[in-house]
């Protein structure tokens, strides 16, 4: 018979505001085990802690119940509690009467009734519960970052400095991410180049980074310390061993007309091509779509003029299969399409861009050789219009994102401020709905873009632009003045709203980490875990978590680093204690909870049993590793025969509680 | 196939060709347009008051008589279209309104959205199919530049309309291609004539409508063309003249062959 205790919190007013914390410890001192009942204002101060130890001692209870916050909030803290009284950690058990309780309900009858019922449950439970020990699982010392921009390139060189190898898997045949797109930064105005292309550098010639780009990761098995991961290398028809990016074969390729997605189709690269200047691994790549060679098997002209022989037309994807202990998403941002928003008449005139092209357009390196000029037609532009918000903050989502973007304020504030700089002959029309320019030196800045480069900033949105002849009719309303205004803009700019990387989410379901709505990945607690995901082994950095801007970005990307340094430092991981186990003499050896294990964890062994007529007979039964598994407990809902079971949730616990929600 | 029909008091004054030439083609392409019989004026207008619910019962009795006869209920000028979708959505989606206006019908029976209400587009792309249309041109027309023009009745709101992006629309310009013309593509063509304003001010109108059929000619558009009677009617009075307005049933029928006899019949 166990001998249980009882330990009621207040939260403060946060449970006893709703829950009637007295009533709910004396109705649950009458259950059955229980020789101890107490409340408490908050169960997880030390001075709590030391309540629950002394009553461990002075009523030798054997384990109890903690009836507070979400396990997920404290369990960990209580458990630890029980461990140093000498009680065995799995002996606890949380009973939820906050987050699903005391928070939800407003009526303090309801709430007392429903904590009660709640605690009955867990009392219920631990009745059943028996000591676990947990096993333990060794550490692949090496971390995969997936995604090559700013984000992925900083967490990566933070491992390294570490000691630790790393590979980087990249899409595109260069890292750099966007911030290699982007001219200036804020609010510094420095070059983002020069200051992105020596960390690139950096991570190339730093000898525990391998860069694995224009490579996808096709498939994640495993858990934290030892995951496996499958990672497809994409054929670029070039030896990147020998290779040694001349870029003589980017001169001569006869097919010019590929749209240049570095310069956002603004202007046009060959088939075989080095993304920008500064590329690294700087290397050319073939695109197989555009390659006339590929294509009809005739042309051959970049074989003919590489002096290197690097070329090679046969060259076929290539698929390799790596171990690393943790793991980092860094996938990113795109901007969204402007399709949807047509009523800025993106699709209709080419002097309508967005922010990124303008870039681009700005940039020394870009389609215009750094000439601030229309895309339609050359001219260098006098009045700009830039729309804040196109996409972003989209009431009910109809079309658009309901979130801020956060970065598009201070960028638009950017280009209006260099423009109007460098172009003091423009004028300069920015239309927001707020401007959000939290920060540090982020205010400073905006406010510079308006009263010292005299930027037009109106409050209020643009309804429509209407290309008519040379000029962008755009129509909009000054919400301060209260009328609508007209302007005949040279150039508009469309500060699109941005989203995570398509990428993101079939990656998320390799890796089983949750996303939001929006597909962002969410962090284990918004607030005290915000790099790591709540897959355990799977951490975020960058802006694939939420929308962020560089020193952000980075900041995170560190963040990220020193907590995967933290996983990768330890020689041995505590495994889970709730895992599943097989009774043979049940099993049939019907392999259906091998199909439904997501962890392979669950293999077969024929194994001798004696019978009651006193043969013997060998048979098939499961059996799991219990390092693998990962206690989801697919298994023990798919067993037929009732062999399979959860410790720390067993089928006879689940009934338990069951029936003690139903008395 | 038989569809019901409601054409709307404009059709039966101001815009008889629109009402015609809908009939017509749509029998060319092997639809019948049945009227519904005993049918009142939609409104004119969907009243976004929630209590207003006398002016809706039309709506409802058309839609209910479009459920009974087991046919989508199909409408040409986008006012009643708009009027009769956005009541037919409310009485699916609005539990309180569907209960009041069920109070009104009293013991002229019960609706609670069964019907599908349809815009004669919507009947041309999604169950004739531009396609056949395509098929049945007997005088393609080739050579004209056609600006459509959508107004914004026609499909606003979006989520209730269902018929097409209301910013960027190709319903009208994948007809016109069907019917061997060139769509021209012009920012304003998804704004407001407007409408009712006229009335008020028609200063109003004036710009407005003057906006768009500029914006129609500077672009190169030969004509514009509209499903809609008092869009047709601003942009015809207090639009700049610079180009003809003419239904979109007037051009089907154009193109379908159909037109001619129309004319011999009178």
């Amino acid at each position: 018979m166990q001998r249980i205790g009882v330990f009621v919190c207040w939260c403060g007013t946060n449970i006893a505001g709703t829950v009637d914390v007295k009533r709910v410890a004396d109705a649950l001192r009458n259950e059955p085990g229980v020789v101890f009942s107490a409340e408490y204002q908050y169960m997880c101060s030390q001075a709590g802690q030391d309540m629950i130890k002394n009553a461990i001692r002075e009523h030798n209870l054997t384990g109890f119940v903690v009836c507070s916050c979400s396990p997920r909030m404290h369990e960990a803290t209580f458990r630890k509690t029980a461990e140093a009284a000498g009680l065995n950690p799995y002996m606890v058990e949380i009973a939820n009467i906050r987050e699903q309780c005391s928070w939800v309900h407003k009526d303090m009858e309801i709430g007392t009734e429903k904590a009660i019922v709640l605690g009955r449950t867990a009392i219920a439970k631990v009745n059943l519960n028996a000591p676990l020990t947990p096993g333990e699982s060794p550490v692949t010392k090496r971390a995969l970052v997936i995604g090559g921009g700013i984000a992925g390139i900083q967490t990566a060189l933070d491992i390294a400095d570490a000691g630790f190898p790393v590979d980087i898997v990249e899409t595109k045949p260069t890292i750099g991410g966007k911030m290699a797109q982007i001219d200036k930064t804020f609010p510094t105005l420095d070059c983002a180049a020069c200051i992105l292309t020596p960390k690139m550098v950096d991570a190339a010639q730093n000898d525990k980074i391998r860069i694995l780009s224009y490579s996808e990761v096709t498939d994640v098995r495993g858990f934290v310390g030892n995951f496996s991961v499958t990672i497809k290398r994409k054929a670029r028809y070039v030896n990147e061993e020998i290779c040694t990016g001349c870029g003589l074969c980017t001169e001569k390729c006869p097919q010019k007309k590929v749209p240049n997605e570095f310069n956002l189709g603004m202007d046009t690269r060959r088939a075989i091509y080095i993304p920008f200047a500064q590329a690294i691994p700087k290397v050319a790549t073939i695109d197989a779509d555009y390659c006339t060679m590929l294509k009809t098997g005739k042309c051959g002209v970049c074989a003919k003029v590489c002096t290197a022989g690097a070329i090679d037309y046969t060259q076929k994807d290539l698929i390799m299969e790596e171990k690393y202990g943790a793991i980092v998403a860094a996938t990113g941002f795109n901007p969204i399409s402007m399709e949807p928003f047509d009523e800025f008449a993106y699709s209709q005139s080419k002097d309508v861009i967005t922010s990124l092209e303008l870039e681009r357009l700005m940039n020394a390196a870009g389609p215009t050789s750094g000439q601030f000029v229309r895309p339609s037609d050359g001219k260098h532009p006098h009045k700009i219009v830039f729309v804040q918000c196109v996409g972003s903050r989209c009431a009910g989502a109809s079309k658009g994102k309901e979130y801020c973007s956060k970065i598009c304020c201070m960028y638009t504030a950017k280009h209006a401020m260099l423009i109007r700089d460098k172009y003091p002959d423009t004028e300069v029309y920015v239309f927001y709905i707020d401007v959000r320019t939290p920060g540090k030196n982020f205010d400073e800045f905006y406010r510079r873009a308006v009263e010292e480069y005299g930027v037009h900033y109106i409050k209020g949105m643009v309804g429509k632009v209407t290309p008519t002849g040379d000029t962008l009719r755009v129509q909009a309303s000054d919400l301060l003045a209260n009328k609508q205004i007209l302007i005949d803009a040279d150039l508009v700019v469309l500060a699109a709203a941005i989203e995570p990387d398509k990428s993101a989410r079939p990656l998320a379901t390799m890796l089983t980490a949750s996303m939001d709505t929006n597909d962002f990945f969410t962090e284990a607690h918004p607030k005290l875990r915000p790099v790591e995901s709540p897959t355990a082994g799977v951490f975020l950095s960058g802006a694939c978590q939420g929308p962020k801007d560089i020193p952000e970005t980075v900041s995170q990307a560190s963040a990220a680093a020193a907590k995967v340094i933290g996983l990768l430092v330890k020689d041995k991981l505590v495994c889970n204690a709730c895992v599943a186990s097989s009774d043979e003499a049940m099993c049939n050896g019907c392999s259906t909870c091998e199909r439904v294990c997501p962890y392979g964890a669950i293999t077969y062994a024929d194994k001798e049993f004696r019978m009651p007529d006193r043969t013997t007979r060998i048979r098939r039964v499961a059996q799991v590793n219990q390092a693998v598994c990962q206690g989801c407990g697919a298994c023990t809902v798919a067993c037929p025969s009732g062999a399979m079971d959860l410790r720390g949730f067993s089928n006879k616990q689940i009934m338990a509680e069951v029936d003690a929600v139903c008395k | 196939m038989k569809v019901r029909y409601f054409p709307g008091c404009t059709l039966k004054t101001k815009a008889k060709d629109l009402d015609r030439y809908a009939r017509l083609c749509a029998e060319e392409l092997g639809v019948t347009l049945e009227e519904i019989e005993n049918w009142q004026c939609c409104g004119g207008v969907f009243t976004t008051a929630t209590d207003e619910i006398a002016t809706k019962l039309s709506s409802v009795r058309a839609l209910m008589d479009a459920r009974d006869h087991d046919a989508p209920l199909v409408t040409v000028c986008s006012a009643c279209h708009n009027v009769i979708k956005q009541t037919n959505h409310a009485m699916q989606n609005d539990a309180d309104f569907a209960k009041h206006v069920n109070l009104y019908l009293g013991k002229d029976g019960q609706y609670y959205g069964e019907a599908k209400a349809i815009h004669y587009l919507e009947l041309l792309r999604d169950v004739i199919g531009f396609d056949t249309i395509r098929g049945k041109v007997k005088n393609p027309l080739a050579g004209k530049k056609i600006a459509a023009y959508y107004g914004c009745l026609l499909l606003r709101p979006s989520q209730t309309m269902q018929m097409d992006d209301p910013e960027n629309p190709t319903v009208m310009e994948d007809l016109i291609r069907a019917l061997g013309g060139e769509p021209v593509v012009y920012a304003q063509r998804n704004e407001c004539c407007g409408g009712y304003a006229v009335l008020e001010d028609a200063a109003i109108a004036k710009k407005n409508s003057g906006k768009v059929m500029t914006d129609a000619a500077s672009h190169g558009a030969d004509m514009i063309v509209t499903a809609c009677p008092l869009c047709r009617y601003n942009l015809e009075k207090n639009g700049t003249g610079e180009i003809p307005v003419v239904y979109l049933t007037e051009l089907l029928a154009e193109a379908l062959g159909v037109k001619e006899d129309a004319h011999d019949a009178q």
